[in-house]
């Protein structure tokens, strides 16, 4: 017989784009970290910029390594697949990420002690639960 | 302010008197791609010495391997690399996953510990790299986050890239599936264990140092 687990609660926290559009990258890192370590799924409404990724990673790695029990986060981007499409839908996209910054992507944030691992392939995002 | 002119300065400065021997060649990826597989292989082709030790467990790079003065012949041409080997980039770390290989508690917490330190001086090192090689095992799904991460923080440094796919000796490699994950960029399919489609690779990674 199959054992069902059920699942007992799952905290999922939405940021628009425009609350973090503002705030330097320690900021941004240190807001989305806090939420993680509160055993949030953040689902942040556009994406960070490559440095900001890279400081996340630093920042977790270095939470691993002093906060008891974080295991670290798991970490995923999902955006439009631009690789079919014509030049004048690239070009308008390219723009307006310079302008108004890249907010049609979708970031996924979580706790490694929830979610176990995240799928993707360009058009889909699966979140396995632990 | 100070920061942004002293990086400036820097630049400049490099442009103008960069060598063209002794690039520097970072090798990053996920954990247990073949990075010091690779590396070694490269070392003992022109060296008859490795660069560091490779395990099944994973983190077993732990800190930055630099082996200097590494010259490399390919088609009458000669370069001089310096070659380093980074620790496995990855977003999370829990010293249980080595208790599965059969290490002792206290070695796989001290072990995770190290990794993490690993992680952050890899990333850090990101900035002194001439070219990049970022080696991906192509066995696995190469959509994950951490390998658009590196890609991304190299784009952004303007760091030429090179994309090694390695373990095509595996049966469940799939080179297409990173092509057409990173079309922008030049994937060569390589086994660094079995010493698969070297000549290919040497040929790609003179090519990479044309762009430097």
């Amino acid at each position: 017989m199959i054992k069902k687990k059920k699942l007992k609660g799952l905290s999922l926290h939405v940021i628009p784009f425009a609350e973090v559009e503002t705030l330097g990258i320690s900021e941004r890192v240190k807001k989305l970290l806090n939420l993680v370590l509160g055993n949030k799924i953040v689902i942040l409404h556009g994406r960070l910029r490559a440095e900001e990724e890279a400081r996340l990673i630093e920042d977790t790695m270095a939470m691993v390594d002093h906060i008891k029990n974080f295991k670290g986060i798991e970490l995923a981007v999902i955006e439009p697949d631009l690789r079919d499409r014509g030049v004048f839908v690239k070009m308008k996209y390219g723009l307006s990420k310079k302008l108004v910054g890249d907010n049609s992507a979708l970031t996924v944030i979580g706790p490694a002690a929830v979610i176990k691992d995240i799928k993707k392939d360009p058009k889909k995002l699966e979140l396995w639960l632990s | 302010m100070f920061q942004i002119i002293k990086k400036f300065t820097s630049k400049i400065w490099k442009s103008i008197f960069r060598k063209r021997d002794n690039l520097k060649i970072g090798f990053y990826g996920p954990p247990n791609a073949g990075k010091t597989s690779l590396a070694n292989k490269i070392c003992k082709d022109w060296t008859g010495e490795d660069i560091g030790q490779v395990s099944a467990i994973p983190h077993e790079t732990r800190n930055v391997q630099i082996k200097e003065q590494v010259k490399i012949e390919h088609n009458g041409k000669e370069l001089t690399f310096k070659i380093i080997d980074t620790p496995g980039i990855a977003t999370k770390i829990d010293y249980e996953n080595f208790l599965k290989f059969g290490m002792k508690r206290g070695s796989a917490k001290k072990r995770a510990k190290q990794a993490t330190q690993g992680i952050i001086e890899a990333i850090q090192w990101l900035d002194d790299m001439d070219a990049v090689i970022v080696v991906l095992d192509a066995t696995q799904n190469p959509y994950s986050q951490v390998n658009i991460t590196i890609i991304g923080n190299l784009v952004a440094r303007k760091i030429p890239v090179l994309i090694a796919a390695n373990k095509t000796d595996l049966k469940h490699a799939d080179i297409k599936k990173v092509e057409s994950a990173f079309p922008e960029y030049s994937v060569v399919g390589i086994s660094a264990k079995e010493g698969h489609n070297m000549e290919e690779f040497y040929e790609s990674l003179f090519t990479l140092a044309k762009k430097i």
